[in-house]
């Protein structure tokens, strides 16, 4: 066995993995305050990368400035999501629940492509090509910078949570009904919650961009964010990001050995098997809360 | 009006439980037949093979995932796949040799060992556990397809389905197909309208609204999800089939990929939960809005003196069938059907409709 080729692919693997827990992290924020699964998260990562490319275009102003704005603008692309498609269906069964993020995701999907036209363009933030050495070990700069940049994240998000909002979400996602009742707006705190998530969705947006461009394909990062975040526990931060450690090396541990028995394309072989073994062994994944009906 | 009920006294059980008590919906369910079996003489043989074949086919597809969806309330987001094996299995067999309707039967049986594998994920988790995990067996089923060359003939392989023989005929005209659909179709509406009365669509029933309080009345609601699981999985395998040796012709992956079971996700929420005649409304809703809204928007495009891309084009009836959805979860979750039922509960006792119950 080949020491090298696997620490190189483990590493690249476990970067590659915490960009995932950057589209994961979207989706338990969301979990988290309404326990509403968002199956419209890849369309969303892909929108936010198209948001910054254009405001960057149109106002003439560089990455640095447009990728916040991008962000001030998805904050409210995810309240109005929240306002217009998922208020209405709070208490409905999760069949509806489901199929309106589909939906969703369909439609996001479809008005980007028409709008800003479906070509692939690169995301020029300005990381270079060429790889990190590390000894033997070449390393992708594009995933340590996204790796890098969801770490960070996951320690902003776990001040957030001790800060007084962050509270307030934590008491909506513990008990909903109970936090109504002692005065705190529950409306206001999901749709905090869908706004963020469209925030964060932005950033993997811009950092998934720059690694494979931005087209369609940003999408389909969603059986990934899934996969992650079903592994981590669908309501835990930290859960997301040690799942996407998990993942991102396995997927590339297992499929660098296995597309040369197979013949290629086994990443999401690799990811969909995952996904299945962690619903069926612990539905509730790594840190989640068991309440997670088994039957 | 329509429906009238008035004076209508059923006097014997066996009237009371026909399939169609008011005698108006017998009347229609004739007429209606009688043009699906005209159909060939009456519209050009461009409508027949291209909207009203593949809108039957479609149907009993969209039938068979409401049979797990709306009566047995178990989640599969991967009925494409299995509409997929069975298109496959019963293609591989007939190439073979094997007749036709032995080919397609094997089809069925095929889909219905594997898709039985589907309800083992049903036996241990619920809701939206379930949903995600039958995604994810929708992934592996396409990445089996496409990656066994002895299934798919090969990367990026068409297999040609052979010429159809039923019951040692030849079938080769576009008449021909069309009957089939509509032999296949009316199979299965007819086992749907009967599954609503039996002791197993009850039973279905009794797991979708509680499934332990079903177990409590004695109903086992393992084996009454496996045999939902099997059935459905028999009925999508045996319309994949039909579906490709009537429709396509010919069979590859991306037929039945996840987009695939979207769709007929969408059909089914469309239509309406539950509902046989939501079924109808819902398959020819999800196929023809594309091209009705291409020739809408181009039509429209025109009329503005305004140019439209071929991309925005090609996108905006993707965006319309997204919105479409959102919307009729917003205004009407149960769909046309249920649209259809208030219409038909509104003229039952119109215009005394201080009458109803």
């Amino acid at each position: 066995m080949d020491w090298s080729l696997f620490a190189e692919l483990a590493l690249n693997g476990a970067m590659a993995g915490l960009m995932y827990s950057l589209v994961a992290l979207g989706l338990v924020l969301i979990y988290k305050s309404s326990s509403v699964p968002n199956l419209a998260q890849g369309a969303m990562t892909m929108l936010g990368a198209y948001f910054v490319l254009e405001v960057g275009r149109h106002l003439h102003v560089p990455m640095w400035v447009a990728i916040p704005l991008a962000m001030l603008l998805m904050f409210g692309v995810g309240i109005g999501i929240e306002r217009v498609a998922l208020r209405r269906l709070a208490g409905r069964p999760i069949i509806m629940i489901l199929m309106m993020t589909l939906g969703l995701d369909i439609f996001l999907r479809a008005i980007v492509l028409t709008v800003f036209g479906s070509s692939g363009r690169p995301m020029p933030i300005g990381i270079p090509d060429d790889p990190l050495f590390l000894g033997p070990i070449l390393l992708n700069r594009s995933y340590a910078v996204g790796a890098a940049v969801a770490l960070a994240l996951w320690g902003l998000f776990v001040l957030f949570f001790r800060s007084r909002r962050g509270v307030v979400l934590r008491a909506i996602s513990d008990d909903y009904t109970a936090s109504w009742s002692v005065g705190i707006s529950v409306e206001r705190g999901v749709a905090l919650s869908w706004a963020m998530s469209a925030a964060v969705a932005t950033i993997a947006g811009v950092l998934w961009g720059s690694v494979q461009g931005v087209d369609q394909s940003l999408s389909m990062l969603l059986l990934k964010g899934i996969t992650v975040a079903v592994l981590g526990g669908l309501d835990s931060i930290g859960g997301a990001i040690l799942a996407g450690l998990l993942l991102g090396i396995f997927e590339s541990v297992a499929s660098g050995y296995l597309d040369k028995l197979v013949g290629g394309g086994s990443r999401d072989l690799v990811v969909a098997a995952t996904l299945i073994l962690t619903i069926m062994i612990r539905p509730h994944g790594l840190f989640g809360r068991h309440d997670i009906e088994r039957i | 009006m329509l429906f009238r009920q008035a004076g209508i006294h059923h006097t014997d059980y066996a009237s009371d439980r026909a399939l169609f008590p008011v005698p108006a919906d017998r009347i229609m369910i004739i007429g209606l037949l009688v043009l699906a079996v005209t159909a060939p003489l009456t519209t050009s043989s461009l409508t027949l093979s291209s909207y009203l074949l593949p809108w039957l086919v479609w149907t009993s597809a969209t039938l068979g995932l409401n049979l797990i969806l709306g009566w047995a309330g178990q989640f599969h987001f991967g009925y494409a796949a299995i509409m997929g094996i069975g298109a496959y299995a019963s293609v591989h067999a007939a190439r073979n040799g094997v007749p036709w309707e032995i080919a397609v039967a094997l089809g069925g049986l095929t889909a219905t060992v594997i898709g039985s594998t589907f309800a083992f994920a049903a036996l241990r988790v619920k809701g939206l556990y379930l949903a995600l995990s039958t995604l994810a067996l929708q992934f592996v089923m396409d990445w089996v397809i496409s990656h066994v060359p002895a299934i798919s003939g090969g990367t990026q392989a068409t297999l040609q389905a052979p010429p159809m023989k039923l019951l040692g005929q030849p079938v080769t005209s576009e008449i021909g197909f069309y009957y089939v659909a509509l032999g296949w179709c009316l199979i299965v509406t007819l086992f749907m309208l009967n599954l609503r009365r039996t002791a197993l669509g009850r039973a279905l029933v009794a797991v979708r609204e509680k499934d332990f309080a079903a177990a409590v009345i004695g109903v086992h609601s393992f084996r009454y999800k496996l045999v939902a699981f099997a059935t459905s999985s028999f009925i999508g395998g045996v319309s994949g089939a039909i579906l490709i040796f009537t429709f396509y012709r010919a069979v590859t992956p991306e037929q039945f990929a996840v987009n695939v079971s979207i769709e007929l996700l969408a059909m089914v929420i469309v239509g309406g939960l539950g509902s046989i005649i939501g079924s109808y409304f819902g398959a020819a809703f999800i196929l023809l809005m594309p091209g009705l809204m291409n020739s809408l928007i181009g039509w429209l495009a025109s009329r503005a003196g305004a140019q439209l891309g071929v991309e925005a084009l090609a996108h905006i009836p993707h965006a319309v069938y997204g919105a479409l959805i959102i919307i009729f979860l917003l205004v009407e979750p149960m769909g046309l059907g249920k649209m259809y039922a208030n219409l038909r509960n509104y003229l039952l006792v119109w215009p005394f409709g201080y009458a109803r119950k």
